[in-house]
């Protein structure tokens, strides 16, 4: 990345730590369905999803806040889709946990957990069997892994040659469950060897890293045609849900990590390389909040679907 | 009596069973993690997390019924039940008849159902037909805190596998609970409220509605007998039965779509059983044919209504000669 991509990096982390706070609020206010944030995890999706062309599809998952903004997403119709409202993605019918985007290549969004491993071998399938150059990518976490799907779809994958970049954004947490009691081995990636996969491991609050992890994963993938697991390790700051009052969370872990925040690292780190002043981050942050409430009264005064909206869409 | 909520009753009746009988045990995710009473009474042995997987927390039950312990394994939302179906619906409720009885399933899976979260349709799916659907299984969805205790202490004492639904939107609905020990028997209805016009049949928030419609009615002159089924399945078919022959005029009300849901199977029951004493179509009114929105007017929407109930015996009624 040069430095005028890196400062952008670091401003739609911004962008998206104040969408999951302005979601936060709005729930709060009860002007909001709850749902989950991906606070303390924005490199793992700008890192990735930056790394990716336009051609790429990329399948998420509940926490695919920051994926689709990484992608560009209109972050007024994201909180239009959260707030149930016509304008919404999905037309209000999501709600915050699956929204898709097929314009923007982000498809088939599912919050079973697994959903998305599940599926992303068949989009896989329809980008070989149907030409172009076009990867996938998928966002699944570490208690994702857990499920039985993970082994099937990488299995698949490695003996189908699909070109999958396989995100594993490990957090750290299975909802209310830490991944140290789910299973004994410290990171999920290594698991890819067994099925003769190539993988590797990044921090994934240096959004710098992740993108290099990222861009080389996705090089190889483009020249092989097979599929890759990268392993981001990062930590969800926020509870599983909103609200959420963590009190299941050890507070040093949450300290240590809090001061690695992913937001804070890159902009101490342009700072201090001198590619970004203080006041030019402070410009950048008032910037995003002022997107944040001119997207909070576009979703506003989207109206609720009609009635006539229940039955609409279940066939094709 | 003391007043307690529906997710009060529910630990309430989880504590209650596992001092009684220690095989009985809880697991699943993020159950020690919420459970925090239960963790510190009966141990780690007893109440535990698990890993992310369905299928494994769903089998693992079901092999530790058929040795020895009685599981009870929570399975958060009814949709994720899916990742399970095999294990509950190709084990549990199979293999003792595969084995010529020579295995029993005492075990209960928790999950929660119906709209109220306003998360959309993969959260949000009522799909307690396809368990009445599968031979083997009991199927269990109360409508009151006092049976939500004592229906899920009958089911962790059955000796066979019980799909136990929670309603999303009455779990802070508080409720007068017998004190001490109560076990309402799996396989009975419960009379909601007496009268000789209409029956309404119902289960779970629905009865509710019933209620609601019921007293409106009363107000118009008539009067509705509500039937909380309690236990879809063993299906109470003496209470239907009487209650359908004394009024002639039946209505089935639940969350769920139509097609092939526990509503067909009264109409048809009632239609086979007493088609001579009806005096109109049995009606239902359900859940369309769609999943669940997100939108919050859309999934209020979803849901039967009192409103709706009162129309339908409305038109119910038109339909009767004079
Ligand atoms: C099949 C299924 N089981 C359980 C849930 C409830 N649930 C939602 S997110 C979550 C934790 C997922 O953990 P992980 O895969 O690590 O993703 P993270 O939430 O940490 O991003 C759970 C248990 C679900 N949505 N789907
Ligand atoms: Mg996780």
């Amino acid at each position: 990345m040069d430095t005028r991509e890196r400062v952008r990096a670091l401003e739609r982390m911004m962008l998206i730590r104040a969408y999951e706070e302005t979601v936060i609020a709005l729930h709060a206010e009860q002007r909001a369905a709850g749902t989950c944030t991906a606070v303390g995890q924005e490199a793992a999706a700008v890192g990735v999803v930056s790394a990716l062309s336009a051609d790429d599809q990329i399948l998420t998952n509940h926490r695919s806040a920051g994926h689709l903004l990484a992608r560009g997403a209109d972050p007024g119709r994201m909180l239009a889709e959260v707030m149930g409202r016509r304008d919404g993605y999905c037309g209000g019918k999501s709600g915050s946990l699956h929204i898709a985007a097929k314009e923007l290549g982000v498809v088939l969004t599912s919050t079973i957990v697994g959903g998305e491993l599940s599926l992303v071998t068949g989009v896989a399938l329809s980008r070989s069997m149907l030409g172009g150059e076009g990867i996938v990518a998928c966002f699944f976490g570490d208690g994702a892994a857990c499920e039985g799907r993970f082994h099937e779809s990488l299995n698949l994958a490695a003996v189908w040659n699909l070109p999958i970049l396989y995100v594993c954004e490990n957090n750290q947490w299975q909802a209310f469950v830490h991944r140290r009691e789910t299973t004994l081995a410290d990171g999920v990636a290594p698991q890819a060897a067994a099925y003769g996969m190539d993988w590797r491991t990044v921090d994934g609050n240096d959004v710098d890293a992740v993108r290099a992890a990222a861009e080389r994963a996705v090089a190889t993938i483009r020249e092989t045609r097979k599929p890759f697991l990268l392993e981001v390790q990062t930590y969800r700051l926020r509870g599983h849900f909103e609200p959420d009052d963590q009190s299941y969370v050890d507070p040093q872990e949450l300290e240590r990590w809090r001061a690695r925040d992913p937001i804070l690292l890159a902009r101490n780190r342009l700072i201090t390389e001198g590619h970004l002043s203080d006041a030019a981050a402070q410009e950048m942050e008032a910037a995003v909040k002022g997107r944040m409430e001119q997207a909070a009264a576009f979703a506003e005064a989207s109206p609720f679907p009609g009635f006539e909206a229940l039955t609409t869409d279940v066939y094709a | 009596m003391q007043t307690m909520t529906v997710t009060d009753a529910v630990s309430a009746a989880l504590a209650e069973e596992m001092r009684r009988d220690d095989r009985v045990l809880i697991f699943g995710e993020g159950v020690a993690t919420k459970r925090k009473d239960l963790l510190a009474e009966f141990g780690a042995a007893r109440v535990r997390n698990t890993p992310l997987a369905e299928g494994i927390i769903a089998g693992t039950a079901a092999g530790a019924a058929a040795t020895g312990l009685r599981p009870v394994v929570d399975l958060l939302f009814a949709p994720f039940l899916c990742y399970a179906m095999d294990e509950i619906v190709n084990s549990a409720g199979k293999l003792r008849y595969m084995s010529g009885g020579q295995f029993a399933f005492p075990m209960v899976v928790l999950a929660m159902t119906g709209g109220g979260w306003g998360v959309g349709a993969q959260h949000n799916h009522n799909v307690e037909a396809w368990f009445v659907h599968s031979p083997g299984l009991k199927v269990v969805m109360p409508s009151t805190a006092a049976d939500y205790k004592g229906l899920l202490k009958a089911a962790i004492r059955d000796e066979n596998p019980v799909l136990f639904f929670t309603d999303i939107a009455l779990g802070y609905a508080p409720g007068a609970v017998p004190e001490g020990e109560v076990v309402v028997p799996l396989g009975k209805a419960a009379v909601r409220r007496e009268g000789a016009d209409v029956t309404l049949v119902s289960y779970a928030k629905s009865v509710h509605a019933c209620l609601q419609a019921a007293d409106r009615l009363a107000a118009q002159g008539m009067a509705a007998e509500v039937i909380d089924l309690r236990t879809l399945k063993p299906l109470d078919e003496e209470t239907i039965l009487r209650s359908a022959r004394k009024t002639g005029r039946v209505v089935v009300v639940h969350e769920a779509s139509r097609m092939c849901g526990v509503g067909a199977e009264i109409a048809a029951l009632v239609a086979e059983k007493a088609f001579g004493d009806l005096r109109a179509p049995v009606m239902r009114l359900t859940g369309p044919d769609a999943p669940a929105p997100a939108s919050f007017p859309l999934e209020q929407a979803f849901a039967p209504s009192a409103d709706a109930v009162v129309e339908t015996v409305g038109r119910l009624v038109g339909l009767v000669p004079a």
